[in-house]
């Protein structure tokens, strides 16, 4: 039996599985049906119960995080739908929106009427300009059946829902710079307390979630609390996109309940590259600390993940083999987040960009053992000291890669260069591929 | 007053908290900042984003300290700055935990590996927190062997202000203090990572009127002042404390001198008066001291009808020979010290024989003279009434513009609470939408005051007949709190001196012959003139009529009264005691060089009524106070009114005391509205902060972020002229006319608006008058 749970991409491959048609056909929009017969706070137990967490890399209680927004405080609430997925490796939720962009919609109805919110938005990242038209022509088509607007299903409940378009900021996908941005203001992170449940949003309190968290409302509300109980472990309840990518045979997402490991994950994809063996990956994205070989049989589930020394992340699973320069990729990795660091903090900003340039003098085969020292204990200046996740994300994959790998930085300071020929790892490389 | 202790004045019953700090207790109030708290035990953690003044940011990271709560310890170091303290908090600084001591020194590595370094050719270098903190609290080497961030340098963000964006730490204090203290948020930090920088729209320079703060609170060599880049290291200066002679706000102020010149002025800090904070003007305008225009020497008119150089003894003769038996009244000009002020005012009455002084070289009226007699000397309205006001009604006054730390401190409580402004100025200033102020025409409309309103009354409200009256009539009816504001520094202690026609110093009314008794015992004089004194233009009119034969001139720009006041002086004996040559110094009879406030000591009385002194900042200047030199002539006519010095002017002040007998009741005068004839528009006007004002003269930088002038007109108006925005407009009246560019706004369709004293718009000079009826025309 294929360990695969398939509930948001059960239909994926449905050619009008995008469409509201497609959606309702499936038994789409039943469970805004069912959560507008409950108690709003019926439905946050709901939620509370069933054990879902965050889906964006945190893994922080949804029902719990619809639960701090104070209730009867004449302030408008708000929903905001974090879709501004720009880690490197992770490709879940544009696959899903393009996909099933209605799933979202109906799990942003639920969890608005749940938090008594009247107004929605979803930030998406806005170069992926497919799916922003996708997820546009959905809400208008929701908007047409009554699904959004005044009086939604005769309940007497209003919810409007505004798509935003990113500009291209990774720091955008902080709840607090994503909030920043959404007002107008240049996307950075924002002095907590007050958090955002208090004061989000135009100052009012929001609840900020992942798409995939809230997409995966309405299956738990259509099917119950038990039956997702009954997929993944024991603090990590139900099912979850994994996304494959890299060196191996059948890349893509993998909906399989949490605790699944990643050696069943690369049955399920057909391998790593034909001819090659599993070098080094990632658990959740790049600002994850690499695993090796050594850990395929970790589950992948919060707790797993995390006791192994990295972070469930966004599952977005990247595959390394053998012909992977380790610094080569970190660098990479690096040079990604001296890019993106928004700028506020000294250490984000200022670390990577000296991180960058100590890991191209290590690709280069320049330095000695004693910059490595250096460089993890300019990692450790940075880790723990900015003002937000970034820069931790940053020095993740170089602390990783030397814990694991540093035989390999010597080897490129004893051959003087890097010893990999870039080619061999390319999917275009046909020898030895 | 310490800023705590400001907070603890403003508040009441504030729970406190103790914590406990590298294993010292401190007890603080609530709300406390773990840095601030340390900094009471004298434990300085390093900082650079941090501001007492400024809301938290949390960006630089240098004040990483060690926290435990209730035994709990945070598992990563945390921003001192941004977290409050609370009961059974144990902080670990740099002094006791390890962990904080290599996170500093790790932040402030990084903050110098894009730094260039070049503190030997950089203006901050030896004040500089950065390089203090780097020797404190960094490595005591970099280990950074890579490519540094460079930009071009510096780039000007407005004339006076300069940007060097490679020695920039990102603290955000200047964006912060624009946006959150000046409200002008003209700087943004733009860009991300290692390239973020601050910057400014290109079609909107940073022309804020407190622009000079940020080059103040730049805790790096990032932002200079144009004036001083250059010119001088921090530890050849002599620093002075000072107060300003700019406004009636009443900043205290830094002087910085080398060698006997003034390189620069800062802000000073006083927590009840201007914080931290100063305006543009306060802090450059100080080249009118070094002008080449700068009287030197006491000088004589010669029989040539020439100017001619003269020793002290002989201009002193001279000027008593003038003065001695003669029929003489004397002007003076707001930027008179109170002791100059009380100089003058008993120079008036002993040596003159006179009541023949005004110190109002400016548009008054017969209902202010009774205001100021009887009201104004009696209020006692201060800032701390602004902070906790619940309305604050604006007549006849533009805080912004005539005395910016006043709209600092309403500005601060409409950020902080959303305080309800109240104007009656015809059109919304830049600080009026600030402050989202309320439009009012008519005084008598203004309802729901309280006890706790304030009612801050400019000196123009005295060019509006009856509003004075209905100012004052207002307070008494609702209680609030009423204060006058007057544009310049010296004009509140001139009025307290007796530097006008009915009041002897320390508002003793002249009309009070108990009053005179007291002053002339105490100036050991027989008796005082009983006769009423005339007022500053009926002066000006005696002496065309040969009412008056001579007059003494002390400050007074002729065009600040009116176009034909100069003229007015032509044939009678002028004493001028100036600063720099005017247009008075040349058709004076002796010309007598006066200190500047820098160079001498005394004091003003800012809005409030608060004493303001000030010491001699240039110890070896041979420039003398008014007083001093008044007391010479005095002496030389005979009639000695014994004040040889500032201190002993003090002194005397100081004995006098202020009066505590019967007041004159102030007789309100009803409104009367100005009528606007067909075809006529009402113009109105006030002088912008930074304008031709002579006291700004040689500082072009400042200039350069002057307004431009613009006449103001409603659409409706625009379009019967058929002017589009920026195209011109002829404006002319009986005497004169001025042409200017329209700047289409809100405001009622006959009336116009313009600056006062700004390039291209004397008002006074091309029109005839302040406000009045004028003829608008497309040009």
């Amino acid at each position: 039996m294929s360990k695969l749970t398939p509930v948001l991409s059960a239909n994926w491959d449905e050619k009008d599985s995008f469409t509201i048609e497609g959606y309702k056909r499936n038994g789409g929009y039943n469970a805004v049906a069912k959560a507008l017969t409950m108690e709003p706070d019926a439905v946050i137990a709901m939620i509370k119960d069933s054990g879902l967490r965050g889906r964006g890399g945190a893994g922080f209680p949804t029902g719990s995080k619809w639960g701090f927004i104070p209730q009867g405080d004449n302030k408008e609430h708000y929903l905001v739908v974090n879709a501004d997925e720009s880690e490197p490796g992770t490709c879940k939720d544009m696959p899903l929106l393009l996909a099933n962009p209605h799933v979202l919609i109906e799990g942003i109805i639920i969890g608005s009427y749940a938090i008594r919110a009247n107004h929605a938005f979803i930030y998406l990242r806005g170069e992926v300009v497919h799916v922003f038209r996708r997820v546009q022509q959905a809400i208008e088509d929701a908007y047409k059946a009554g699904l959004l607007g005044k009086n939604i299903g005769g309940k007497g409940f209003d919810l409007e829902l505004t798509l935003h378009a990113g500009a291209g900021a990774y720091i955008c996908g902080e709840e607090t710079a994503l909030l920043d941005s959404l007002e107008g203001f240049r996307g950075q992170p924002r002095l907590r307390p007050p958090f955002p449940a208090i004061a989000g949003l135009y100052a009012k309190p929001t609840v900020v979630n992942n798409v995939e968290s809230i997409a995966s409302v309405p299956a738990i509300i259509n099917n119950g609390v038990e039956w997702f109980q009954a997929m993944g472990t024991e603090k990590s309840k139900g099912f979850t996109l994994y996304s494959l990518s890299g060196h191996v045979n059948n890349p893509g997402q993998f909906e399989a309940p949490l605790g699944i490991t990643l050696r069943e994950l690369l049955e399920l994809a057909g391998g790593v590259r034909t001819g090659h063996k599993l070098k080094f990956w990632t658990p959740g994205g790049s600002s994850t600390p690499m695993f090796t070989d050594e850990h395929l049989d970790i589950p992948l589930d919060y707790e797993g993940v995390s006791a192994a020394g990295s972070m469930l992340g966004t599952k977005a699973l990247q595959i390394f083999d053998e012909t992977t320069c380790v610094i080569r990729a970190t660098l990479r990795w690096c040079e990604f987040y001296k890019h993106e660091s928004c700028g506020k903090c000294t250490p984000c900003r200022e670390g990577t960009w000296w991180l960058v340039q100590m890991l191209q003098d290590l690709e280069d085969g320049k330095g000695t053992e004693a910059d490595l020292t250096k460089l993890l204990d300019l990692c450790d200046n940075i880790a723990g000291r900015s003002f937000c996740a970034l820069a931790d994300g940053a020095v993740a994959p170089i602390i990783s890669s030397l814990k694991y790998f540093r035989d390999e930085y010597l080897e490129h300071q004893r051959n003087g260069g890097c010893p990999f020929d870039p080619v061999a790892s390319t999917i275009f490389k046909t020898v030895g591929a | 007053m310490t800023p705590e202790q400001a907070l603890l004045e403003t508040q009441t019953a504030v729970e406190m908290i103790t914590v406990v700090i590298d294993g010292f207790e401190v007890t603080v109030p609530k709300g406390t900042l773990v840095i601030r708290a340390a900094e009471k035990l004298g434990i300085q953690i390093p900082r650079f984003c941090d501001h007492p003044l400024l809301e938290p940011a949390g960006a630089c990271r240098q004040c990483l300290v060690d926290i435990e709560i209730n035994g709990r310890a945070f598992p990563k170091p945390q921003a001192s700055c941004t977290i409050p303290v609370e009961n059974n908090m144990i902080v670990k600084t740099q002094l006791t935990s390890p962990v904080a001591e290599k996170a500093q020194a790790g932040i402030m590595e990084f903050l110098l590996i894009n730094h260039p370094l070049d503190c030997p050719v950089c203006d901050k270098g030896g004040e500089c927190p950065l390089q203090n903190q780097a020797m404190s609290n960094g490595r005591p080497e970099s280990r950074f062997e890579g490519v540094k961030r460079t930009f071009e340098k510096p780039v000007a963000i407005s004339s006076q202000v300069l940007l060097d964006r490679e020695r920039c730490v990102l603290c955000a204090r200047c964006t912060r203090f624009s946006e959150q203290i000046a409200g002008d948020p003209f700087i943004t930090l733009n860009e991300r990572g290692a390239l973020q920088q601050v910057g400014i729209y290109e079609e909107d320079p940073f022309e804020s009127y407190y622009s000079g703060n940020t080059v103040q609170i730049c805790p790096v060599g990032a932002l200079t002042g144009t004036s001083y880049r250059f010119r001088a290291r921090p530890f050849d200066l002599v620093s002075v404390d000072s107060a300003c002679e700019h406004c009636a706000s009443g900043c205290a102020m830094r002087t910085d001198i080398r060698r006997g010149k003034t390189l620069r002025r800062l802000a000073g800090d006083d927590a009840s008066v201007n914080e931290e904070w100063n305006c543009d003007k306060g802090r450059w305008a100080f080249k009118y001291l070094t002008s080449r225009e700068r009287v030197t020497s006491p000088m004589i008119r010669g029989e040539d009808g020439e100017l001619h150089e003269a020793s002290w003894p002989e201009a002193i003769a001279f000027a008593a020979k003038g003065l001695k038996g003669k029929r003489a009244g004397v002007l003076v000009g707001g930027r008179a010290t109170v002791e100059d002020a009380y100089g003058y005012s008993k120079f008036a009455r002993v040596a003159l024989g006179t009541n023949d002084i005004d110190f109002r070289a400016r548009p008054y009226s017969e209902e202010e003279t009774a205001f100021l007699s009887s009201v104004a000397l009696g209020l006692k309205t201060t800032y701390k009434d602004i902070d906790k006001a619940d309305q604050v009604v604006l007549l006849g006054f533009e805080p912004e513009e005539e005395s910016p730390i006043v709209f600092l401190r309403i500005y601060k409580q409409f950020r902080k609470r959303a305080l309800t402004v109240i104007s009656d100025a015809p059109v919304a200033s830049r600080g009026s939408v600030k402050l989202n102020a309320k439009s009012i025409s008519d005084i008598k409309t203004i309802s729901g005051l309280t006890a706790k309103s304030v009612i801050l009354v400019g000196e123009r409200l005295a060019e509006k007949a009856g509003a004075l009256s209905s100012a004052v009539d207002l307070a008494e009816k609702s209680g609030a709190k009423l204060a006058w504001i007057p544009r310049r520094a010296g004009e509140r202690g001139a009025l307290a001196a007796g530097a006008i026609a009915t009041l002897l110093p320390g508002g003793r009314p002249v009309s009070e012959a108990s009053a005179r008794v007291d002053v002339a015992a105490a100036w050991s004089v027989d008796s005082l003139p009983t006769n009423p004194g005339r007022s500053t233009t009926e002066i000006l009119h005696a002496l065309t009529v040969k009412n008056l034969d001579a007059v003494v001139v002390g400050g007074v720009d002729p065009l600040d009264i009116s176009n034909s006041a100069l003229s007015q002086l032509l044939n009678s004996f002028v004493v001028s005691l100036e600063i720099t040559h005017s247009s008075v110094t040349a058709v004076a009879d002796v010309v007598l060089p006066v200190a500047a406030v820098i160079e001498k000591s005394g004091s003003f009385q800012d809005w409030q009524g608060s004493t303001r002194t000030f010491d001699k900042a240039i110890t070896d200047s041979l420039s003398r106070s008014d007083v001093r030199i008044l007391s010479m002539i005095a002496d030389e006519m005979g009639t000695p009114i014994n004040l040889p010095t500032v201190a002993a002017t003090a002194r005397e002040i100081a004995a006098l005391g202020n009066w505590d007998g019967k007041k004159i009741a102030f007789e309100k005068t009803s409104e009367a509205k100005p009528v606007i004839a067909e075809g006529k528009l009402h113009l109105t006007s006030w002088r912008l902060l930074l304008d031709l004002g002579t006291l700004q003269d040689g500082e072009a930088n400042l200039a350069g972020t002057a307004r431009k002038a613009s006449a103001r007109i409603s659409k409706s108006r625009a379009e019967k002229l058929g002017v589009n925005e920026g195209e011109f407009l002829s404006i002319s009246s009986d005497l004169g006319s001025l042409k200017l560019p329209v700047e289409i706004s809100e405001m009622a369709d006959d009336q116009i608006w313009v600056p006062r004293n700004s390039i291209d718009s004397q008002v006074i000079a091309n029109l005839g008058f302040v406000s009045g009826q004028v003829t608008v025309v497309k040009a």
